[in-house]
């Protein structure tokens, strides 16, 4: 169809808004609320147009029919916008120079936009009391401007629905109910709200003083891991281009900063998959419980527990690489050091909030001692890094050190949907069919939609399996399977849209388009990987041999294995 | 609690969308709306705990608080304020000796604000329980009050 924006004749299509045929002839209409897909409710009014015969509208949600005609700009439009920029304003605290989202704000930006100078209305921003209820996440209730995107990501990307909007008027504002925390409500910590929010009302508890400060202890030895998504990309802080794999700079940057160790989250990998791969394989053997459930994504097993808690069985109780790489450090590397566990720290670098929850899991500790003591977001990292002045492109290559940095390329795909599922076919097809893979790639489990689902030949067995990312795609594939109607073997679930690439510490902002980059940074790096199988690590062959015993065995069930609890759904 | 709310969520059954009319009902039944009670309603009405809170705290006749056995709702939308709703306020708060939210000691009365009650013509106007008062002067206050 034909309509008219800002006098000039352009081509539209049935269903679109206003706002998105602007955007194709190059007209940006500012917006504040609108989330493409997720969130278009036209509630923060910044992007009114005029539309003739209908006066002035929010472009967001207006949309086109033939012949409309439609003026973007006008003393008029633009006093309205400033007017409803100033309104919102009035009520959030101006503390730009000491607030960590600065620069990286959708609502300074549009302040620098519009040109605004001055608020002209009375500052009250509610004075509210933070939410730090949770080791994951903190509201601030001051910040927000009540846009509802968090609500809408909530509800619709990660089907948890733990945040609405509550009270009214000057009152309103939006939490997890009535004078709930989120830690009392069913929230999961995947911290995708923080991704959506357009300034600094949702952001990840900070823990960087906490590493400073055992950084500082002489008599603590520090043992730093970086989980695969991290490196493809923390350049993006450093105004590299998305999916940018920087993983030897990555190193060399955090020996400057102190850590005596600088190991890898990808070799625990291949030690999960080595475990998973072996419980998979019994379960198919033994008859289940079918399908087995990963276990790696924090956010999904707090979903489970909570909403889903029947089938907790079907978990693999495998810990998430993150936690086997604590329980080894304090066992088997302590003991070949000669250090006692007690005096190692042990700090994790994160794609992710809700490992900061799944480090302070009870079930996570092995003789009391705790697998991990301290997790950082990618962004934490970018954050001590800038303190300390690191130019990280002009840094020399560092390398991870022996034994707990040696690793495989099965292991870095773990940070991208699909990539756990993939990393344990290669293995347990060789396993079962006793030959060696021709082809690596199982490209039938890459991808990015919500849910996939691939047959794959096991020396005559089919195996099923579906891989799920966004937990809002869960319910659907759980209530086929329960209801019989799906056959599964083995189910990937990574809470994040894209997987760990998406996590909710990874920069802002993590768009769909920069997803994509960070994946494609990651199959590069396993491409250019010696070894691609996690069951050749040498190192963990190793350490079978010498440490652990068997595999699934009492040891490593006793260092490597967990269990799950039942939480409330309201 | 359990057993009441089903009965009413069981009632309402019909209803396209019951949540508010069960939010009544339970509120009428029990007196407020406890977090324990929202809880269940959620559950029987298969909605999002957060929602079913958001509701309850967004309409002013809800209450998420015990309340005092009378609630005195004094209207906060313009009409009423261009008319003088602070004075009667502020008188409301000395005389009872509490604020916005509160409950006397005696646990008689409870003071609330209230969105537009729709009796403009007779600004400024409070509601106690089901009864609207309007015209209100400070004379005429204490005399209200006097009757519970
Ligand atoms: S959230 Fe944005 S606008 Fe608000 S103080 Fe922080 S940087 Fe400034
Ligand atoms: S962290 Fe995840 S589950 Fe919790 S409120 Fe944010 S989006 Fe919802
Ligand atoms: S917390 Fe952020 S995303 Fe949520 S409503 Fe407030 S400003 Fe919007
Ligand atoms: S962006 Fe359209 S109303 Fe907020």
């Amino acid at each position: 169809m034909e309509i008219i924006i800002d006098g000039q004749k352009c081509e539209a299509e049935a269903g679109q808004t206003v706002l998105e045929a602007a955007q194709q002839i190059g007209i940006k209409i500012p917006t504040l609320c609108y989330l493409k897909e997720v969130n278009e409710i036209g509630a923060c009014r910044i992007c009114i147009v005029e539309i003739e015969g209908k006066g002035y509208q929010t472009a967001c949600t207006f949309p086109v029919s033939e012949g409309l005609r439609i003026k973007t700009t006008s003393p008029e439009i633009r006093r309205l916008r400033k007017l409803n920029l100033e309104l919102i304003l009035a009520n959030h605290p101006q503390d730009c120079l000491k607030c960590e989202r600065s620069t990286n704000c959708e609502l300074q930006s549009l302040s620098k936009e519009l040109g605004v100078e001055k608020v002209r209305f009375a500052q009250d921003s509610g004075g509210y009391k933070l939410d730090q209820s949770t080791p994951s996440i903190v509201r601030d209730y001051n910040k927000c401007i009540k846009c509802r995107r968090c609500v809408s990501v909530c509800e619709k990307v990660q089907g948890v629905k733990a945040l609405y909007p509550n009270q009214r008027s000057f009152k309103a504002i939006i939490s997890p109910g009535y004078k709930q925390e989120l830690k009392d409500v069913s929230c999961v910590l995947c911290g995708q709200c923080i991704h959506a929010c357009p300034v600094a009302a949702i952001k990840e508890k900070d823990d960087t003083e906490r590493v400073w400060q055992v950084l500082n202890d002489e008599n603590k030895h520090v043992v730093l891991q970086i989980a695969p998504a991290v490196r493809v990309a923390l350049g993006e802080e450093f105004e590299l281009p998305p999916g940018t794999p920087i993983t030897e700079k990555i190193v060399t940057a955090c020996r400057r900063l102190g850590f005596d160790k600088i190991f890898d989250t990808v070799f625990s990998a291949d030690l999960t998959i080595v475990e998973e791969g072996h419980e998979l394989l019994a379960r198919l053997k033994n008859d289940g419980p079918l399908p087995l459930f990963t276990s790696c994504s924090p956010g999904w097993i707090k979903y489970i527990e909570h909403f889903h808690s029947d089938l907790l069985d079907h978990l693999s109780s495998c810990k998430s690489p993150q936690q086997m790489f604590g329980a080894l450090a304090k066992s088997y590397y302590a003991e070949t050091e000669g250090i006692e566990p007690e005096n190692i720290v042990v700090v994790s670098i994160m794609p992710c909030t809700a490992k900061k929850f799944e480090a302070t899991r009870e079930e996570m500790e092995v003789n009391g001692n705790r697998d991990i003591d301290i997790v950082l977001t990618t962004r934490e990292l970018a954050r001590m890094l800038r303190v300390c002045g690191v130019d990280l492109m002009k840094l020399p290559a560092g390398e991870f050190d022996a034994p707990l940095g040696i690793t495989t390329g099965a292991g870095d795909i773990f940070g991208i949907t699909g990539g756990v599922m993939e990393a344990a076919l290669r293995t347990v097809y060789e396993e079962v069919t006793e030959n060696e893979l021709e082809k690596l790639e199982f490209n039938q489990v890459r991808g990015f939609e919500g849910v996939r689902e691939a047959s794959i030949d096991l020396a005559g067995q089919e195996v099923n399996v579906a891989i799920i990312n966004g937990l809002g795609n869960v319910d659907e594939v759980l209530t086929a399977i329960k209801e019989g109607e799906k056959e599964y073997h083995f189910v990937e679930v990574m809470s994040c849209p894209g997987g760990c690439i998406g996590g909710g510490g990874q920069p802002i902002p993590t768009t769909e388009e920069i997803i994509v980059q960070r994946g494609k940074g990651l199959y590069d790096i396993d491409q250019a990987k010696e070894i691609r199988k996690s069951h050749e690590n040498p190192i963990i062959k190793e350490i079978y041999k010498d440490y652990l015993g068997e595999i699934g065995g009492q040891k490593a069930h006793n260092l490597l294995h967990t269990t799950y609890q039942e939480r409330d759904q309201y | 609690m359990e057993a009441t709310i089903e009965e009413i969520t069981k009632a309402l059954d019909s209803e396209r969308t019951p949540l508010i009319s069960v939010l009544h009902a339970v509120q009428a039944e029990l007196g407020y709306l406890s977090t324990e009670g929202l809880k269940i309603v959620a559950k029987k009405l298969d909605i999002p705990l957060s929602k079913v809170y958001g509701v309850a705290t967004f309409y002013t006749l809800l209450d998420t608080e015990e309340k005092g056995e009378n609630v005195i709702r004094l209207c906060e939308s313009a009409p009423c304020h261009i008319k003088g709703a602070t004075n009667i306020l502020t008188e409301l708060q000395d005389k009872l000796d509490i604020d916005v939210g509160e409950t006397t000691d005696d646990n008689k009365f409870s003071l609330e604000m209230t969105s537009c009650l729709g009796i403009c013509a007779v600004a400024p106007a409070i509601m106690i329980n089901g009864t609207v008062y309007g015209n209100l002067t400070s004379k005429k206050l204490d005399s209200i009050l006097d009757r519970y």
